[in-house]
Protein backbone atom coordinates (compact mmCIF):
# COMPACT_ATOMS: atom_id res chain seq x y z
CA UNK A 1 0.00 0.00 0.00
CA UNK A 2 2.82 2.33 0.84
CA UNK A 3 4.29 1.79 -2.61
CA UNK A 4 0.94 2.42 -4.21
CA UNK A 5 0.47 5.75 -2.47
CA UNK A 6 3.86 7.06 -3.61
CA UNK A 7 3.04 5.98 -7.15
CA UNK A 8 -0.24 7.88 -6.99
CA UNK A 9 1.54 11.02 -5.91
CA UNK A 10 4.28 10.94 -8.46
CA UNK A 11 3.44 8.85 -11.48
CA UNK A 12 -0.25 8.50 -12.18
CA UNK A 13 -1.53 11.71 -13.64
CA UNK A 14 -5.02 10.73 -14.59
CA UNK A 15 -7.51 8.72 -12.65
CA UNK A 16 -9.95 6.92 -14.91
CA UNK A 17 -13.58 7.25 -14.08
CA UNK A 18 -16.29 6.23 -16.49
CA UNK A 19 -18.33 9.35 -15.74
CA UNK A 20 -15.48 11.64 -16.84
CA UNK A 21 -16.74 12.09 -20.38
CA UNK A 22 -20.28 12.70 -19.22
CA UNK A 23 -19.05 15.44 -16.93
CA UNK A 24 -16.57 17.12 -19.24
CA UNK A 25 -18.31 16.95 -22.62
CA UNK A 26 -21.92 16.05 -21.92
CA UNK A 27 -24.06 15.03 -24.86
CA UNK A 28 -26.78 17.40 -25.89
CA UNK A 29 -29.18 14.53 -26.47
CA UNK A 30 -29.93 11.95 -23.85
CA UNK A 31 -30.78 8.37 -24.70
CA UNK A 32 -33.82 8.25 -22.44
CA UNK A 33 -35.47 11.20 -24.21
CA UNK A 34 -35.13 9.81 -27.71
CA UNK A 35 -37.83 8.27 -29.86
CA UNK A 36 -37.64 4.56 -30.47
CA UNK A 37 -36.10 4.78 -33.92
CA UNK A 38 -33.51 7.37 -32.98
CA UNK A 39 -29.96 6.61 -31.97
CA UNK A 40 -26.94 8.64 -30.90
CA UNK A 41 -23.76 7.89 -32.79
CA UNK A 42 -20.51 9.36 -31.62
CA UNK A 43 -18.02 10.29 -34.36
CA UNK A 44 -14.55 11.20 -33.29
CA UNK A 45 -12.58 12.83 -31.75
CA UNK A 46 -10.07 10.32 -33.05
CA UNK A 47 -11.85 9.32 -36.22
CA UNK A 48 -9.62 9.98 -39.25
CA UNK A 49 -12.41 11.48 -41.33
CA UNK A 50 -12.99 14.27 -38.82
CA UNK A 51 -9.67 15.90 -39.78
CA UNK A 52 -8.24 16.27 -36.34
CA UNK A 53 -9.90 16.18 -32.98
CA UNK A 54 -13.46 17.06 -33.84
CA UNK A 55 -16.16 15.14 -32.05
CA UNK A 56 -19.56 14.93 -33.69
CA UNK A 57 -22.59 13.78 -31.76
CA UNK A 58 -24.93 12.48 -34.44
CA UNK A 59 -28.59 11.87 -33.80
CA UNK A 60 -29.55 9.38 -36.45
CA UNK A 61 -32.55 7.50 -37.66
CA UNK A 62 -31.06 4.50 -39.39
CA UNK A 63 -28.71 5.96 -41.97
CA UNK A 64 -30.29 9.41 -41.91
CA UNK A 65 -28.75 12.17 -39.86
CA UNK A 66 -31.43 14.02 -37.93
CA UNK A 67 -29.16 16.38 -36.06
CA UNK A 68 -25.46 16.78 -35.50
CA UNK A 69 -23.81 18.58 -32.60
CA UNK A 70 -20.11 19.36 -32.96
CA UNK A 71 -18.08 19.24 -29.75
CA UNK A 72 -14.86 21.19 -30.11
CA UNK A 73 -12.09 22.32 -27.83
CA UNK A 74 -9.89 19.23 -27.74
CA UNK A 75 -6.98 21.22 -29.19
CA UNK A 76 -7.47 24.37 -27.15
CA UNK A 77 -4.05 25.85 -26.41
CA UNK A 78 -5.03 29.15 -24.78
CA UNK A 79 -3.68 31.37 -27.55
CA UNK A 80 -5.52 34.43 -26.32
CA UNK A 81 -4.35 34.00 -22.74
CA UNK A 82 -0.77 33.49 -23.88
CA UNK A 83 -0.96 36.55 -26.10
CA UNK A 84 -1.85 38.76 -23.15
CA UNK A 85 1.47 37.92 -21.55
CA UNK A 86 3.83 38.16 -24.53
CA UNK A 87 5.38 41.01 -26.50
CA UNK A 88 3.96 41.46 -29.97
CA UNK A 89 6.92 39.93 -31.80
CA UNK A 90 6.96 36.84 -29.60
CA UNK A 91 3.33 36.09 -30.42
CA UNK A 92 4.24 35.27 -34.03
CA UNK A 93 5.28 31.63 -33.31
CA UNK A 94 1.94 31.14 -31.56
CA UNK A 95 0.15 32.63 -34.55
CA UNK A 96 1.87 30.01 -36.73
CA UNK A 97 0.21 27.30 -34.75
CA UNK A 98 -3.33 28.49 -35.33
CA UNK A 99 -3.85 27.21 -38.85
CA UNK A 100 -0.76 25.08 -38.96
CA UNK A 101 -1.01 24.16 -42.63
CA UNK A 102 -1.03 27.81 -43.71
CA UNK A 103 1.33 29.48 -41.26
CA UNK A 104 2.64 32.06 -43.70
CA UNK A 105 -0.85 33.43 -44.28
CA UNK A 106 -1.45 33.71 -40.55
CA UNK A 107 1.84 35.53 -40.03
CA UNK A 108 1.12 37.84 -42.92
CA UNK A 109 -2.21 38.89 -41.44
CA UNK A 110 -0.78 39.31 -37.96
CA UNK A 111 2.30 41.26 -39.02
CA UNK A 112 0.16 43.50 -41.19
CA UNK A 113 -2.12 44.28 -38.27
CA UNK A 114 0.68 45.25 -35.91
CA UNK A 115 2.41 47.31 -38.61
CA UNK A 116 -0.74 49.28 -39.21
CA UNK A 117 -1.12 49.87 -35.48
CA UNK A 118 2.43 51.18 -35.34
CA UNK A 119 1.87 53.30 -38.45
CA UNK A 120 4.82 51.86 -40.38
CA UNK A 121 2.65 50.29 -43.07
CA UNK A 122 3.75 52.72 -45.81
CA UNK A 123 7.46 52.28 -45.14
CA UNK A 124 7.65 48.53 -45.71
CA UNK A 125 9.82 47.97 -48.81
CA UNK A 126 8.07 46.60 -51.88
CA UNK A 127 10.49 43.70 -52.08
CA UNK A 128 9.51 42.59 -48.59
CA UNK A 129 5.84 42.75 -49.52
CA UNK A 130 6.37 40.77 -52.70
CA UNK A 131 8.29 38.08 -50.85
CA UNK A 132 5.51 37.92 -48.27
CA UNK A 133 2.88 37.48 -50.96
CA UNK A 134 5.01 34.91 -52.76
CA UNK A 135 5.48 32.69 -49.72
CA UNK A 136 1.88 33.18 -48.60
CA UNK A 137 0.55 32.08 -51.97
CA UNK A 138 2.87 29.07 -51.98
CA UNK A 139 1.47 28.17 -48.62
CA UNK A 140 -2.07 28.70 -49.85
CA UNK A 141 -1.44 26.07 -52.52
CA UNK A 142 0.00 23.71 -49.91
CA UNK A 143 -3.08 24.21 -47.75
CA UNK A 144 -5.49 23.59 -50.61
CA UNK A 145 -3.53 20.48 -51.60
CA UNK A 146 -4.06 19.09 -48.11
CA UNK A 147 -7.74 19.97 -48.29
CA UNK A 148 -8.20 18.26 -51.63
CA UNK A 149 -5.96 15.27 -50.97
CA UNK A 150 -7.56 14.37 -47.66
CA UNK A 151 -10.99 15.04 -49.08
CA UNK A 152 -10.34 12.47 -51.79
CA UNK A 153 -9.20 10.09 -49.09
CA UNK A 154 -12.44 10.62 -47.16
CA UNK A 155 -14.42 9.68 -50.23
CA UNK A 156 -12.32 6.63 -51.04
CA UNK A 157 -9.98 8.03 -53.70
CA UNK A 158 -6.52 6.99 -52.64
CA UNK A 159 -4.25 8.15 -55.46
CA UNK A 160 -4.96 11.92 -55.38
CA UNK A 161 -3.72 12.03 -51.78
CA UNK A 162 -0.28 10.81 -52.86
CA UNK A 163 -0.15 13.18 -55.80
CA UNK A 164 -1.17 16.10 -53.64
CA UNK A 165 1.37 15.24 -50.96
CA UNK A 166 4.10 14.80 -53.55
CA UNK A 167 3.54 18.30 -54.92
CA UNK A 168 3.09 19.78 -51.47
CA UNK A 169 6.47 18.38 -50.58
CA UNK A 170 8.07 20.64 -53.21
CA UNK A 171 6.49 23.66 -51.57
CA UNK A 172 7.50 22.60 -48.08
CA UNK A 173 11.10 22.05 -49.20
CA UNK A 174 11.18 25.48 -50.79
CA UNK A 175 9.84 27.08 -47.64
CA UNK A 176 12.28 25.05 -45.56
CA UNK A 177 15.05 26.39 -47.73
CA UNK A 178 13.81 29.90 -47.03
CA UNK A 179 13.46 29.82 -43.29
CA UNK A 180 14.63 26.50 -41.93
CA UNK A 181 11.40 24.84 -40.94
CA UNK A 182 8.81 22.96 -42.88
CA UNK A 183 5.53 23.89 -41.27
CA UNK A 184 5.82 26.57 -38.59
CA UNK A 185 7.96 29.24 -40.11
CA UNK A 186 8.24 32.39 -37.96
CA UNK A 187 9.44 33.98 -41.18
CA UNK A 188 7.34 37.11 -41.59
CA UNK A 189 8.29 39.53 -38.86
CA UNK A 190 6.71 42.78 -37.82
CA UNK A 191 8.29 45.34 -40.10
CA UNK A 192 10.09 42.92 -42.35
CA UNK A 193 11.25 39.38 -42.76
CA UNK A 194 13.47 37.03 -40.84
CA UNK A 195 15.79 36.86 -43.83
CA UNK A 196 15.82 37.57 -47.53
CA UNK A 197 14.89 34.62 -49.73
CA UNK A 198 17.91 32.46 -50.60
CA UNK A 199 19.78 33.11 -53.84
CA UNK A 200 18.06 31.22 -56.63
CA UNK A 201 14.71 31.00 -54.86
CA UNK A 202 12.96 33.02 -57.56
CA UNK A 203 14.15 30.63 -60.28
CA UNK A 204 13.06 27.66 -58.22
CA UNK A 205 9.64 29.22 -57.69
CA UNK A 206 9.30 29.76 -61.45
CA UNK A 207 10.35 26.17 -62.02
CA UNK A 208 7.72 25.03 -59.57
CA UNK A 209 5.00 27.00 -61.34
CA UNK A 210 5.91 25.43 -64.67
CA UNK A 211 6.07 21.98 -63.11
CA UNK A 212 2.87 22.30 -61.13
CA UNK A 213 0.49 23.63 -63.81
CA UNK A 214 0.16 20.34 -65.74
CA UNK A 215 0.21 18.34 -62.49
CA UNK A 216 -2.72 20.38 -61.25
CA UNK A 217 -4.71 19.62 -64.38
CA UNK A 218 -3.85 15.98 -63.95
CA UNK A 219 -5.05 16.05 -60.35
CA UNK A 220 -8.23 17.81 -61.40
CA UNK A 221 -8.85 15.21 -64.08
CA UNK A 222 -8.38 12.23 -61.83
CA UNK A 223 -10.35 13.58 -58.90
CA UNK A 224 -13.19 15.96 -59.52
CA UNK A 225 -14.34 14.81 -62.93
CA UNK A 226 -14.46 11.25 -61.67
CA UNK A 227 -17.92 9.70 -61.76
CA UNK A 228 -17.72 8.32 -58.23
CA UNK A 229 -16.53 11.65 -56.86
CA UNK A 230 -19.34 13.51 -58.57
CA UNK A 231 -21.89 11.04 -57.27
CA UNK A 232 -20.61 11.48 -53.74
CA UNK A 233 -20.40 15.30 -53.76
CA UNK A 234 -22.85 16.82 -56.23
CA UNK A 235 -26.13 17.97 -54.62
CA UNK A 236 -24.64 17.11 -51.22
CA UNK A 237 -24.33 19.65 -48.43
CA UNK A 238 -25.83 22.52 -50.38
CA UNK A 239 -25.10 25.82 -48.67
CA UNK A 240 -27.26 28.67 -49.99
CA UNK A 241 -25.61 32.05 -50.17
CA UNK A 242 -27.90 33.84 -47.71
CA UNK A 243 -27.39 31.15 -45.08
CA UNK A 244 -23.64 31.27 -45.68
CA UNK A 245 -23.49 35.03 -45.11
CA UNK A 246 -25.75 34.85 -42.08
CA UNK A 247 -23.62 32.14 -40.52
CA UNK A 248 -20.42 34.10 -41.03
CA UNK A 249 -18.99 31.66 -43.55
CA UNK A 250 -16.08 33.08 -45.54
CA UNK A 251 -13.39 32.02 -47.96
CA UNK A 252 -13.75 29.28 -50.58
CA UNK A 253 -16.93 28.04 -48.94
CA UNK A 254 -18.65 31.39 -49.42
CA UNK A 255 -17.32 31.76 -52.95
CA UNK A 256 -18.55 28.28 -53.81
CA UNK A 257 -22.01 29.49 -52.83
CA UNK A 258 -21.76 32.08 -55.55
CA UNK A 259 -20.57 35.28 -53.90
CA UNK A 260 -17.52 36.94 -55.41
CA UNK A 261 -15.95 38.17 -52.20
CA UNK A 262 -12.22 37.99 -51.73
CA UNK A 263 -10.59 40.18 -49.11
CA UNK A 264 -7.42 40.34 -51.19
CA UNK A 265 -9.49 42.36 -53.63
CA UNK A 266 -11.93 44.05 -51.28
CA UNK A 267 -9.42 45.29 -48.70
CA UNK A 268 -6.60 45.54 -51.26
CA UNK A 269 -3.93 44.91 -48.67
CA UNK A 270 -0.23 44.33 -49.26
CA UNK A 271 0.65 44.33 -52.99
CA UNK A 272 -2.46 42.48 -54.15
CA UNK A 273 -3.85 45.53 -56.03
CA UNK A 274 -0.78 45.40 -58.29
CA UNK A 275 -1.31 41.75 -59.13
CA UNK A 276 -3.65 40.33 -61.69
CA UNK A 277 -5.80 37.41 -60.59
CA UNK A 278 -9.38 36.27 -60.87
CA UNK A 279 -11.76 35.30 -58.10
CA UNK A 280 -13.36 31.97 -59.00
CA UNK A 281 -16.89 31.36 -57.74
CA UNK A 282 -19.02 28.26 -57.71
CA UNK A 283 -21.25 27.73 -60.70
CA UNK A 284 -23.09 24.57 -59.82
CA UNK A 285 -21.58 22.77 -62.79
CA UNK A 286 -22.20 19.25 -61.62
CA UNK A 287 -25.08 19.77 -59.23
CA UNK A 288 -26.56 22.55 -57.15
CA UNK A 289 -24.79 25.83 -56.52
CA UNK A 290 -22.89 25.63 -53.24
CA UNK A 291 -22.59 21.87 -52.93
CA UNK A 292 -19.50 19.94 -51.91
CA UNK A 293 -18.37 19.55 -55.51
CA UNK A 294 -18.41 23.31 -56.02
CA UNK A 295 -16.29 23.86 -52.93
CA UNK A 296 -13.64 21.46 -54.20
CA UNK A 297 -13.76 22.97 -57.65
CA UNK A 298 -13.29 26.49 -56.25
CA UNK A 299 -10.20 25.30 -54.37
CA UNK A 300 -8.76 23.93 -57.60
CA UNK A 301 -9.38 27.20 -59.42
CA UNK A 302 -7.88 29.17 -56.54
CA UNK A 303 -4.68 27.18 -56.80
CA UNK A 304 -4.45 28.16 -60.44
CA UNK A 305 -4.92 31.82 -59.49
CA UNK A 306 -2.23 31.45 -56.83
CA UNK A 307 0.12 30.09 -59.47
CA UNK A 308 -0.58 33.21 -61.53
CA UNK A 309 0.22 35.41 -58.55
CA UNK A 310 3.44 33.51 -57.85
CA UNK A 311 4.58 33.90 -61.46
CA UNK A 312 3.96 37.66 -61.30
CA UNK A 313 5.77 37.96 -57.97
CA UNK A 314 8.77 36.16 -59.41
CA UNK A 315 8.89 38.58 -62.34
CA UNK A 316 8.76 41.55 -59.95
CA UNK A 317 11.37 40.06 -57.62
CA UNK A 318 13.76 39.56 -60.51
CA UNK A 319 12.93 42.88 -62.19
CA UNK A 320 11.76 46.02 -60.41
CA UNK A 321 12.47 44.83 -56.91
CA UNK A 322 15.50 42.69 -57.53
CA UNK A 323 17.93 41.69 -54.82
CA UNK A 324 20.53 44.30 -53.99
CA UNK A 325 23.67 43.94 -51.94
CA UNK A 326 22.59 46.38 -49.25
CA UNK A 327 19.01 45.18 -48.91
CA UNK A 328 18.22 44.36 -45.31
CA UNK A 329 14.77 42.86 -44.71
CA UNK A 330 15.18 43.44 -40.98
CA UNK A 331 15.98 47.15 -41.35
CA UNK A 332 12.51 48.28 -40.28
CA UNK A 333 11.92 45.68 -37.60
CA UNK A 334 11.23 47.78 -34.51
CA UNK A 335 13.41 47.11 -31.50
CA UNK A 336 10.54 47.90 -29.17
CA UNK A 337 6.95 47.43 -30.23
CA UNK A 338 4.60 49.66 -28.31
CA UNK A 339 1.59 50.87 -30.31
CA UNK A 340 -0.35 53.82 -28.98
CA UNK A 341 -3.61 53.16 -27.20
CA UNK A 342 -6.20 51.94 -29.68
CA UNK A 343 -8.58 49.21 -30.75
CA UNK A 344 -7.69 47.61 -34.03
CA UNK A 345 -9.31 44.93 -36.13
CA UNK A 346 -7.40 43.55 -39.10
CA UNK A 347 -8.65 40.87 -41.42
CA UNK A 348 -7.03 39.03 -44.27
CA UNK A 349 -7.88 36.28 -46.70
CA UNK A 350 -6.54 32.97 -45.50
CA UNK A 351 -6.86 29.77 -47.55
CA UNK A 352 -9.88 28.92 -45.43
CA UNK A 353 -11.53 32.29 -45.09
CA UNK A 354 -11.37 35.56 -43.26
CA UNK A 355 -8.76 35.50 -40.52
CA UNK A 356 -9.19 38.47 -38.23
CA UNK A 357 -7.15 39.77 -35.35
CA UNK A 358 -8.58 42.16 -32.82
CA UNK A 359 -6.03 44.06 -30.76
CA UNK A 360 -6.49 46.38 -27.87
CA UNK A 361 -3.32 48.24 -27.03
CA UNK A 362 -3.28 50.34 -23.88
CA UNK A 363 -0.23 52.38 -24.89
CA UNK A 364 1.68 51.58 -21.69
CA UNK A 365 2.73 48.01 -22.34
CA UNK A 366 4.63 45.97 -24.89
CA UNK A 367 1.93 43.33 -24.57
CA UNK A 368 -1.48 43.57 -26.14
CA UNK A 369 -4.16 44.16 -23.53
CA UNK A 370 -6.33 41.79 -25.53
CA UNK A 371 -5.64 39.86 -28.70
CA UNK A 372 -8.60 38.02 -30.14
CA UNK A 373 -8.57 35.77 -33.16
CA UNK A 374 -11.52 35.73 -35.47
CA UNK A 375 -11.06 32.23 -36.76
CA UNK A 376 -12.40 31.34 -40.17
CA UNK A 377 -12.61 27.60 -39.52
CA UNK A 378 -14.58 28.23 -36.33
CA UNK A 379 -17.29 30.12 -38.18
CA UNK A 380 -17.21 27.77 -41.15
CA UNK A 381 -17.65 24.76 -38.89
CA UNK A 382 -20.64 26.33 -37.14
CA UNK A 383 -22.63 25.97 -40.35
CA UNK A 384 -22.28 22.17 -40.26
CA UNK A 385 -25.37 21.71 -38.13
CA UNK A 386 -27.45 23.74 -40.58
CA UNK A 387 -26.46 21.94 -43.76
CA UNK A 388 -26.32 18.36 -42.58
CA UNK A 389 -29.85 17.79 -41.39
CA UNK A 390 -31.50 14.97 -43.28
CA UNK A 391 -28.41 13.75 -45.10
CA UNK A 392 -26.99 10.24 -44.95
CA UNK A 393 -24.14 9.48 -42.57
CA UNK A 394 -21.80 8.86 -45.50
CA UNK A 395 -22.70 12.30 -46.82
CA UNK A 396 -21.97 13.81 -43.43
CA UNK A 397 -18.36 12.71 -43.90
CA UNK A 398 -18.36 14.34 -47.32
CA UNK A 399 -19.69 17.59 -45.86
CA UNK A 400 -17.21 17.68 -42.99
CA UNK A 401 -14.37 17.11 -45.43
CA UNK A 402 -15.54 19.84 -47.78
CA UNK A 403 -15.58 22.42 -44.97
CA UNK A 404 -11.81 21.97 -44.74
CA UNK A 405 -11.28 23.03 -41.17
CA UNK A 406 -8.05 22.75 -39.27
CA UNK A 407 -8.78 22.06 -35.64
CA UNK A 408 -5.77 24.10 -34.58
CA UNK A 409 -7.62 27.17 -35.72
CA UNK A 410 -11.06 26.13 -34.55
CA UNK A 411 -9.86 25.60 -30.99
CA UNK A 412 -6.96 28.05 -30.89
CA UNK B 1 -20.51 56.73 -41.76
CA UNK B 2 -22.46 59.83 -40.74
CA UNK B 3 -25.54 58.19 -42.25
CA UNK B 4 -25.10 55.19 -40.00
CA UNK B 5 -24.71 57.37 -36.91
CA UNK B 6 -27.87 59.26 -37.83
CA UNK B 7 -29.71 55.99 -38.31
CA UNK B 8 -28.59 54.69 -34.91
CA UNK B 9 -29.58 57.97 -33.26
CA UNK B 10 -33.00 57.83 -34.87
CA UNK B 11 -33.50 54.33 -33.47
CA UNK B 12 -32.56 55.09 -29.88
CA UNK B 13 -33.63 58.78 -29.81
CA UNK B 14 -30.46 60.06 -28.20
CA UNK B 15 -26.96 60.94 -29.31
CA UNK B 16 -24.45 58.12 -29.46
CA UNK B 17 -20.87 58.12 -28.31
CA UNK B 18 -18.20 57.47 -30.94
CA UNK B 19 -14.96 56.01 -29.69
CA UNK B 20 -11.63 57.56 -30.63
CA UNK B 21 -8.62 55.69 -32.02
CA UNK B 22 -10.59 52.72 -33.18
CA UNK B 23 -10.38 50.87 -36.47
CA UNK B 24 -13.02 50.31 -37.79
CA UNK B 25 -15.24 53.10 -36.44
CA UNK B 26 -16.68 52.10 -33.10
CA UNK B 27 -19.96 53.19 -31.59
CA UNK B 28 -20.63 52.84 -27.90
CA UNK B 29 -24.16 51.73 -27.06
CA UNK B 30 -25.97 51.06 -23.78
CA UNK B 31 -26.89 47.42 -23.23
CA UNK B 32 -30.61 48.12 -23.06
CA UNK B 33 -31.11 49.41 -26.59
CA UNK B 34 -28.42 47.61 -28.46
CA UNK B 35 -30.51 44.74 -29.81
CA UNK B 36 -32.96 47.12 -31.47
CA UNK B 37 -30.02 48.98 -33.04
CA UNK B 38 -28.56 45.72 -34.31
CA UNK B 39 -31.89 44.79 -35.85
CA UNK B 40 -32.09 48.20 -37.47
CA UNK B 41 -28.57 47.95 -38.88
CA UNK B 42 -29.33 44.50 -40.23
CA UNK B 43 -32.66 45.31 -41.82
CA UNK B 44 -32.26 48.86 -43.03
CA UNK B 45 -31.57 48.79 -46.79
CA UNK B 46 -29.19 51.73 -46.57
CA UNK B 47 -26.84 49.97 -44.14
CA UNK B 48 -27.50 46.26 -44.61
CA UNK B 49 -24.90 44.84 -42.27
CA UNK B 50 -25.37 41.26 -43.36
CA UNK B 51 -22.27 39.73 -41.81
CA UNK B 52 -21.31 39.54 -38.17
CA UNK B 53 -17.60 38.81 -38.30
CA UNK B 54 -16.48 38.71 -34.74
CA UNK B 55 -17.58 39.08 -31.15
CA UNK B 56 -14.85 40.02 -28.71
CA UNK B 57 -15.14 40.03 -24.98
CA UNK B 58 -12.82 42.18 -22.92
CA UNK B 59 -12.36 42.28 -19.18
CA UNK B 60 -11.02 45.60 -17.97
CA UNK B 61 -10.05 44.19 -14.62
CA UNK B 62 -11.40 44.57 -11.08
CA UNK B 63 -10.24 48.19 -10.78
CA UNK B 64 -12.16 49.53 -13.74
CA UNK B 65 -14.92 47.06 -12.81
CA UNK B 66 -16.28 46.87 -16.36
CA UNK B 67 -16.46 44.33 -19.12
CA UNK B 68 -16.93 45.02 -22.78
CA UNK B 69 -18.40 43.13 -25.68
CA UNK B 70 -17.39 44.34 -29.13
CA UNK B 71 -19.28 43.29 -32.25
CA UNK B 72 -17.63 43.64 -35.64
CA UNK B 73 -20.13 44.03 -38.44
CA UNK B 74 -19.48 44.07 -42.14
CA UNK B 75 -21.80 45.07 -44.94
CA UNK B 76 -20.88 43.14 -48.08
CA UNK B 77 -22.83 45.25 -50.63
CA UNK B 78 -21.59 48.60 -49.24
CA UNK B 79 -18.13 47.37 -48.22
CA UNK B 80 -18.54 49.05 -44.85
CA UNK B 81 -17.23 47.91 -41.50
CA UNK B 82 -18.56 48.98 -38.15
CA UNK B 83 -17.88 47.98 -34.58
CA UNK B 84 -20.44 48.20 -31.81
CA UNK B 85 -19.19 48.32 -28.26
CA UNK B 86 -21.28 47.59 -25.20
CA UNK B 87 -19.88 48.19 -21.73
CA UNK B 88 -21.23 46.01 -18.94
CA UNK B 89 -20.79 46.10 -15.17
CA UNK B 90 -18.42 43.41 -14.06
CA UNK B 91 -20.50 41.97 -11.24
CA UNK B 92 -23.63 41.66 -13.37
CA UNK B 93 -22.36 40.95 -16.88
CA UNK B 94 -25.51 40.14 -18.79
CA UNK B 95 -26.43 41.08 -22.32
CA UNK B 96 -29.10 40.09 -24.80
CA UNK B 97 -28.22 37.56 -27.44
CA UNK B 98 -28.33 38.52 -31.10
CA UNK B 99 -28.23 34.97 -32.42
CA UNK B 100 -31.77 35.44 -33.72
CA UNK B 101 -30.42 38.06 -36.16
CA UNK B 102 -27.11 36.52 -37.16
CA UNK B 103 -26.67 32.78 -36.79
CA UNK B 104 -22.92 33.24 -36.55
CA UNK B 105 -23.50 34.86 -33.15
CA UNK B 106 -24.47 31.47 -31.74
CA UNK B 107 -20.98 30.03 -31.41
CA UNK B 108 -19.25 33.37 -30.99
CA UNK B 109 -21.42 34.21 -27.98
CA UNK B 110 -20.81 30.76 -26.54
CA UNK B 111 -17.10 31.41 -26.77
CA UNK B 112 -17.41 34.76 -24.97
CA UNK B 113 -19.50 33.08 -22.29
CA UNK B 114 -16.90 30.35 -21.96
CA UNK B 115 -13.96 32.71 -21.62
CA UNK B 116 -15.51 35.59 -19.66
CA UNK B 117 -18.67 34.32 -18.02
CA UNK B 118 -20.76 36.99 -19.70
CA UNK B 119 -24.31 35.71 -19.79
CA UNK B 120 -26.32 36.06 -23.00
CA UNK B 121 -30.08 36.24 -22.48
CA UNK B 122 -32.27 34.29 -24.89
CA UNK B 123 -29.38 32.33 -26.32
CA UNK B 124 -30.70 29.01 -27.66
CA UNK B 125 -27.89 26.84 -26.34
CA UNK B 126 -25.53 28.58 -23.95
CA UNK B 127 -22.97 25.92 -23.04
CA UNK B 128 -19.22 26.04 -22.76
CA UNK B 129 -17.68 25.52 -26.16
CA UNK B 130 -13.91 25.26 -25.89
CA UNK B 131 -13.33 24.26 -22.29
CA UNK B 132 -14.73 21.14 -20.60
CA UNK B 133 -18.14 21.61 -19.04
CA UNK B 134 -16.80 21.05 -15.52
CA UNK B 135 -13.92 23.52 -15.77
CA UNK B 136 -13.90 26.06 -12.95
CA UNK B 137 -13.84 29.76 -13.72
CA UNK B 138 -13.56 31.80 -16.88
CA UNK B 139 -9.91 32.02 -17.92
CA UNK B 140 -9.72 35.34 -19.75
CA UNK B 141 -11.00 37.31 -16.78
CA UNK B 142 -8.17 39.35 -15.36
CA UNK B 143 -8.65 38.01 -11.84
CA UNK B 144 -8.81 34.37 -12.95
CA UNK B 145 -7.31 31.87 -10.56
CA UNK B 146 -6.72 28.52 -12.17
CA UNK B 147 -7.76 25.44 -10.29
CA UNK B 148 -5.07 23.32 -8.66
CA UNK B 149 -5.83 20.13 -10.50
CA UNK B 150 -8.27 18.90 -13.09
CA UNK B 151 -8.95 15.15 -12.76
CA UNK B 152 -5.67 14.75 -10.87
CA UNK B 153 -3.79 16.45 -13.67
CA UNK B 154 -1.86 19.38 -12.30
CA UNK B 155 -3.03 22.51 -14.10
CA UNK B 156 0.18 24.46 -13.67
CA UNK B 157 3.49 22.68 -13.29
Amino acid sequence: MALHSTVTENKIQYKFNDTNLERSEPNKFHARELRTEEMIINLGPQHPSTHGVLRLEVLSDGEVVKDVVPHIGYLHRCFEKHAENLPYNQIIPFVDRLDYVASMNNEHAYAMGVERMLGIREQIPKRVEYIRVLVAELNRIASHLIAIGTYGLDLGAFTPMFWAMRDREHILRMLEWTCGSRLLYNYIWIGGLFYDVPVGFEDRAKEFVDYFRPKLDELENILITNKIFIDRTAHVGVLPMDLAINCGVTGPMLRASGLRLDLRRVDAYSVYPELDFDIPIGEGKMGTLGDCWDRTWVRFQEMKESLKIIAQCVVKLKGDHARTRDFDPQALVPRKIRPKAQDFYIRAENPKGELGFFFRADGRNDFPFRCKVRSCCFSNLSVLQEISKGVLIADLIAIVGSIDMVMGEVDR
Amino acid sequence: MEQIITLIESIINESVKREVNCTPETVNLPAGVFVSVMEGLYQNPSTYFDQLSCITGIDNGPQANTMEVIYHLYSIPFNQSLAIKVVLPRDHATIDSISAIWKSADWLEREVYDMFGIHFNNHPDLRRILLPADWEGHPLRKDYQHQEAYRDIKVKL
